[in-house]
């Protein structure tokens, strides 16, 4: 399953926004990041914010702001803000001959697995994912510079 | 075995206050507590399997057992909750690993890390008996229960449940 770009910014904005409650995050500071068109993400971000996951400040410092529920918000309820992804035909799915619908199974099997892997992660266990990756690219260095001091 | 919402309220209706964490003890089964287990999941799955649990305590509930493990979590004498599981080995293979098949919490207990002390308490028994992965498996449209797993830190395990029609 591809999600669409807009989907993927918005799925990284609600996370740069929810791993800093109670502070605004800049847009640009997003697009920079992401290497993104600030255009683009202002788009997506005005979308979050009409779904009431977002807010934002103007002025000096401003930004936007995570107002979800990072308990509960999982991914798919991101996702679906952006793209409808339970309507999505199988890719490849041509159903005129036995071996389309076959393959068509197999891929619809597959797409199913990935909506329910988005719908059982809430943002909040996305944000104990990312310290963990964190933890563990901090972690490789140290490893590597233990293993030459040996 | 049904798993339900450990720690997870429900996404609708009111919820209760839930008791502290710190009140709450976790250990072995006894044989007085099968009833408040039986009763606790007919109340969330609505069937009551008075001979399933009675069967599952005497395969689990032996304090001498060093791979089956069936743990409640108890505050001033009432059952919240329960898990159960086993070490399984080389099942297709795979080293031994630690299996929970079934996890619950009395919903108006839910929301105070019960389902979370059940699970490590169940994660150490494991540990003790020398394994070092946890698995589980259940419903994909499980979301609660799923969402539960995944805020522990599990993760998709490099195995496919397969099934058919027979």
């Amino acid at each position: 399953m591809k999600l669409q770009t807009a989907t993927s910014l918005a799925l990284v904005s609600v996370l740069e926004a929810a791993a800093n409650p109670g502070r605004t995050v800049a847009a640009a500071e997003i697009a920079e990041k992401y290497s993104v068109s600030i255009h683009h993400l202002a788009k997506v971000l005005r979308e979050l914010a009409r779904a009431d996951l977002v807010e934002s400040a103007r002025g000096v410092g401003g930004g936007y702001r995570f107002t979800g529920n990072a308990k509960r918000l999982t991914l798919m309820d991101v996702i679906e803000r952006f793209e409808d992804i339970s309507a999505r035909p199988p890719e490849g799915g041509r159903t005129t001959t036995d071996a389309g619908r076959a393959l068509a199974r197999v891929l619809a099997e597959i797409d199913e697995i990935a909506k329910a892997t988005f719908r059982s992660i809430t943002i909040d266990t996305m944000l104990k994912l990312i310290a963990r990756e964190r933890g563990a690219a901090a972690g490789a260095p140290r490893a590597a510079q233990a293993a030459r001091q040996v | 075995m049904p798993l339900f919402d450990p720690d997870q309220a429900p996404r609708t209706g009111r919820r209760r206050r839930a008791p502290a964490a710190t009140e709450v003890r976790v250990r072995p089964v006894g044989a007085a507590d099968v009833a408040q287990v039986i009763a606790l999941d007919a109340k969330v799955t609505g069937v009551a399997k008075a001979d399933y649990w009675y069967e599952v305590f005497h395969r689990y509930g032996s304090r001498g057992a060093k791979q089956r493990f069936f743990l409640v979590a108890e505050s001033a004498g009432a059952i919240l909750g329960f898990v159960v599981g086993e070490v399984r080995d080389w099942e297709f293979g795979s080293p031994p690993c630690g299996w929970v098949f079934g996890i619950n919490v009395r919903p108006d207990a839910r929301l105070a890390g019960v389902g979370t002390k059940l699970l490590e308490a169940i994660c150490a028994g494991f540990r003790r008996a020398g394994v070092t992965k946890v698995r589980t498996m259940l419903a994909r449209d499980n979301n609660l229960v799923l969402s539960f797993f995944r805020s522990q830190g599990m993760m998709a395990a490099p195995f496919i449940p397969l099934e058919m029609d027979l």
